[in-house]
């Protein structure tokens, strides 16, 4: 990472668990994970929170229509790391990697309901040009989302525009697919917690 | 706020650790980068691509920073911040527009 004390600057107990992680994973933490660890009253330990309830919490969204919404929020930003974590956490969690890429080379014509077709759009719209408007949500609304789901699906849209921030501006490490296939199972066993 | 859900909630705490907690930098800084403005260069430069352009920082952004005196948790700092800004600034946007979406479509 382009901050040398995301690099290097833990505690050791902190360190000791890396190498733990490295060995029994096989993989090197990436650095989405390491950054929640660096001075983790300052951001790690809220921003967990915040977005394991977005991820993780109750919804009418599922789990693999929200990691979507979080690759796809990711691609409109451009963000290399996010886009490969989240595209293989959402194939895992779907069971289907080629819907997942479908959506992501193009929304219009990709094999997804409506509602999340909408959703997607209108997250897209919001992340591309920073608003949207009155009408565009009550595009969402005739397809069929809830209020509810769609403060759901802005939540997960904000999680994401933070992390794929951070991820550029700090310079995460673009993992192998070997690496973003293990810490998609990781993300999909434990969470963002 | 009366009904606000959890993850408003949580992400309210999130904004007010790093707008007004304890930190490296200063929190009139830290507001200056969440908000992308009033910062001088070269740090102006390195907050306005973290919140317009983040796939465009490079290397020198972060060096010309150092550079110019800043430390290294300075930066963590405000690049949080930066970050956080725009993400609040898309969150705001969207409540609005689903908050006017549904009072009118109550009214109508």
């Amino acid at each position: 990472m382009r901050l040398e004390i995301l690099n290097s600057g833990y505690r050791p107990g902190t360190k000791l668990l890396f190498a733990v992680i490295r060995l029994f994973s096989g993989q090197p933490l990436p650095d989405a994970a390491k950054l929640v660890f660096y001075r983790p009253d300052f951001y790690g330990t809220l921003a967990k929170k915040f977005t394991h309830e977005a991820m993780r919490g109750p919804s009418g969204w599922s789990v693999g229509d929200r990691e979507l919404m979080a690759a796809y929020v990711s691609k409109v930003n451009d963000s290399a790391f996010c886009i490969g974590a989240h595209t293989a956490t959402a194939s895992q969690a779907y069971q289907d990697g080629a819907k997942v890429q479908a959506v992501l080379t193009d929304l219009e014509s990709a094999p997804v309901e409506e509602p999340l077709r909408a959703t997607l759009r209108m997250l897209g719209k919001l992340t591309a040009e920073g608003d949207v408007s009155a009408d565009d949500m009550r595009q969402v609304l005739s397809a069929g989302v809830s209020p509810q789901q769609i403060e759901d699906a802005l939540a997960v849209c904000v999680a994401f525009n933070t992390t794929d921030r951070l991820a550029d501006a700090f310079g995460f490490e673009v993992l192998s697919p070997e690496g973003f296939e293990a810490g998609a199972k990781y993300l999909l066993r434990r969470g963002y917690r | 706020m009366a009904g606000e859900g959890k993850e408003r909630a949580a992400y309210r705490a999130l904004v007010d650790r790093v707008l007004t907690g304890e930190g490296t930098e200063s929190a009139e800084q830290r507001a200056r980068a969440f908000g992308n403005d009033g910062l001088a260069p070269p740090l102006d430069a390195l907050i306005h691509k973290v919140a317009n352009r983040p796939a465009q920082v490079t290397d020198a952004d972060l060096a010309a920073a150092k550079a110019s005196g800043l430390s290294e948790d300075q930066l963590f700092e405000l690049v949080i911040c930066a970050a956080i800004g725009q993400s609040t600034r898309l969150y705001e946007a969207g409540l609005a527009a689903l908050a006017e979406a549904t009072v009118s479509g109550e009214a109508g």
